[in-house]
């Protein structure tokens, strides 16, 4: 895989107050591909994506993009080449929708004609279902609509980027935290598209569920090291959740797809370790 | 776009185009009716005073100058306007303009709508050290006692805010990355210890000094000339030439710079250069008219309120609007208590401290997320 991975992560480490939130990380992000990140709170799964971001740097390991390393592309390439989408983003000031969306296509679309860019922005607007919010001020919205609207604007910088670099990623950080089921599924079906035209996805979940259903490739991760990785069906199993995300249940198959599906119906709570 | 369904798009295209076409119209608007108040101000500033001359023969006279046409350019109202006035309104629309598009580049750095050059230090280094040029200068500076202090008085404040500046940029520093909370932090405690070091000075000080310094503390632009107005303009012209390379970049920061570095911001460089630039011109400010206070709040306030934040926009319309507010509040300042003349800093103070109690009040409302 690592001959057509666009972002390749090598033994990544990296360490904070003496504690190493990722430890040896390796993750290739093949074009084409979603890649979702699952594990408790605190395994380093944000870290990991901020590590393969390049908002900050590894204390270990080494990353390439396309053969090239991650620190020596200056910031408006790394823009072309790849769009995140953070856990929180909060607005400084009373920004409309428009403008923050706006925001994707500024820098990177900067090639682009006036009238392109301002086409992208209401394509992107729509394709994230926030057209109707365009005139509104960002902070007047709720959670749910604003996480929208910044997966537009990440959606556009995308987009704009695209005419620039051929291969792409695209991190999604907990993108549907704050969304309710329609829009969560609307949200990785597209994720999923994007992945089909060719761009790497990596999204970090919560939802085991939806991680099994949406993911090309499952990455498990837990204290900072990555406990497993490989095909959603073969990756899961009974011993992982209890180790991992230290629950007792079992799996279940659901029928015609044969993916493993959870139902936490009958939980009992594991003795602390 | 593949991903876009093209119904909605062709539905509510015309409704996202009107908005658009909505917004130009207030901007346009804006800056049509900014520049016009700008113009007419300045023309009735120059002809304001104790010599009074009409805004139109004002307008002749500059007209004339320009074309080098001499044969208009004589008489006494020709040497008060070249020589006396227009010196004066200049310099107040030049140091105006710098006040107000720091206030809105502090404010877009440090994402807080209650950000103003004095909150990193370098008003308050620029006062320590008038006040110590002021109140130690001819103690310690017998040989050029004749001259002093006025003479160096405005290269001092400068060296104060500069030096100030720098030292809070190196403590808030690490590791290549500025942190602007901390900046934030340090220019309060540097502010608050500029501001004992000022005490203990006007304590120190005799009757004359101590004149001296709440003269200049309170800000003016009467000593203006071609002479100072040379000498500030090429400090303050980089802040307003490097607007719009800041201003794409501020935008980029509202969203948090982590966000503005994926963007593809130089989020460092824009810090960097943004302080710096704010530093000579606050610098080059307080040392050609003392200490003026509140046009770097209230003006990118207003601007925000009528165009909305996107700083394209709002930092070449704040220059427009600080220079409108401070020619404005000198005249106001002539008027009042004429033949006398008011410093300039209590006007807008008396201006800009209401209106800052009316933004706190408001704040919950309007600016908090």
């Amino acid at each position: 895989m690592s001959e057509t991975a666009i972002i390749s992560g090598q033994g990544l480490g990296y360490a904070a107050d003496g504690r190493m939130l990722v430890d040896d990380a390796t993750l290739d992000l093949a074009p084409g591909t979603t890649t979702i990140l699952i594990g408790p709170n605190g395994a380093g799964k944000s870290t990991l994506l901020k590590l393969l971001t390049g908002e900050v740097k590894p204390s270990a390991g080494s990353i390439l993009i396309d053969g090239e390393a991650l620190q020596a592309i200056p910031a408006w390439r790394l823009a072309c080449l790849r769009s995140v989408m953070a856990q929180h983003a909060r607005l400084a000031f009373p920004f409309s929708v428009y403008e923050v969306v706006h925001l994707g296509a500024d820098g990177v679309g900067r090639a682009l004609p006036r009238q392109r860019r301002e086409a992208l922005v209401a394509e992107c607007l729509a394709a994230a279902g926030v057209l109707d919010l365009a005139g509104r001020r960002y902070q007047t919205l709720s959670g749910g609509e604003q996480q929208r609207v910044q997966f537009a604007r990440v959606l556009c910088q995308l987009e704009a980027g695209r005419s620039v670099a051929g291969r792409q990623v695209l991190f999604l950080d907990e993108p549907i935290a704050s969304l309710d089921l329609c829009h969560q599924l609307a949200l990785l079906d597209m994720a999923r598209s994007i992945a089909a035209r060719g761009v790497a996805v990596l999204v970090v979940l919560h939802d085991l569920n939806l991680a099994v259903t949406y993911a090309d490739h499952l990455v498990v991760m837990d204290q900072g090291r990555i406990i497993a990785q490989g095909p959603p069906a073969k990756t899961l199993d009974d011993a992982l959740l209890r180790q991992v995300f230290k629950v007792d249940l079992s799996l279940s198959r659901a029928p015609a797809p044969g993916l493993p599906f959870l139902l936490p119906q009958q939980h009992r709570a594991l003795p602390a370790a | 776009m593949t991903i876009a369904s093209p119904a909605p798009t062709a539905m509510l295209a015309p409704a996202l185009a009107s908005l658009i076409a909505g917004r130009r119209r207030v901007a346009v608007f804006t800056v049509v009716g900014l520049a016009f108040a700008c113009i007419v101000l300045t023309l009735v500033a120059i002809g304001q005073g104790a010599i009074a001359i009409a805004p139109g023969r004002v307008a002749e006279i500059l007209m004339a100058r320009l074309s080098g046409d001499t044969t208009l350019l004589e008489g006494r109202d020709v040497l008060v306007v070249l020589n006396i006035r227009l010196p004066r309104v200049l310099l107040g629309l030049l140091v105006g303009a710098a006040l107000a598009v720091s206030g809105a580049l502090m404010q877009g750095l440090f994402r807080n709508p209650l950000a103003d050059p004095g909150l990193v230090g370098v008003s308050a280094g620029a006062g320590l050290a008038a006040a110590a040029t002021i109140v130690l200068g001819d103690r310690f500076l017998t040989g050029m006692a004749m001259k002093l202090p006025f003479a160096v008085l405005p290269f001092g404040a400068f060296c104060g805010g500069l030096a100030s500046t720098l030292a809070l940029y190196l403590i808030a520093t690490r590791q290549g990355r500025t942190s602007v909370a901390s900046m934030l932090l340090a220019g309060v405690a540097l502010g608050a210890l500029a501001g004992a070091l000022t005490g203990l000075l006007a304590y120190i000080s005799d009757d004359r000094q101590l004149r001296d310094l709440t003269f200049w503390s309170l800000g003016s632009l009467g000593g203006a000339s071609w002479t100072k107005l040379a000498a500030v303009a090429p400090i303050v012209l980089p802040l307003l030439l490097a607007m719009p390379f800041l201003a794409r970049g501020l935008n980029g920061l509202m969203l948090g710079e982590a966000e503005a570095y994926h963007l593809g911001i130089p989020v460092q460089r824009i810090k960097a250069m943004a302080i710096v630039l704010v530093a000579l011109a606050v610098g080059a400010s307080v040392a050609s008219a003392g200490l003026i206070g509140f046009v770097g709040i209230v003006v990118p306030h207003l601007i925000r309120l009528a165009i909305g934040p996107d700083h394209r926009l709002l930092l070449p319309l704040s220059a427009l609007g600080g220079a409108i507010l401070l020619v404005a509040a000198d005249i106001v300042a002539r008027l009042i208590v004429a033949p006398s003349e008011l410093p300039i800093g209590i006007v807008t103070a008396a201006i800009g401290a209401p209106f800052f109690l009316w933004l706190l009040l408001r704040r919950s409302s309007a600016l908090d997320v």
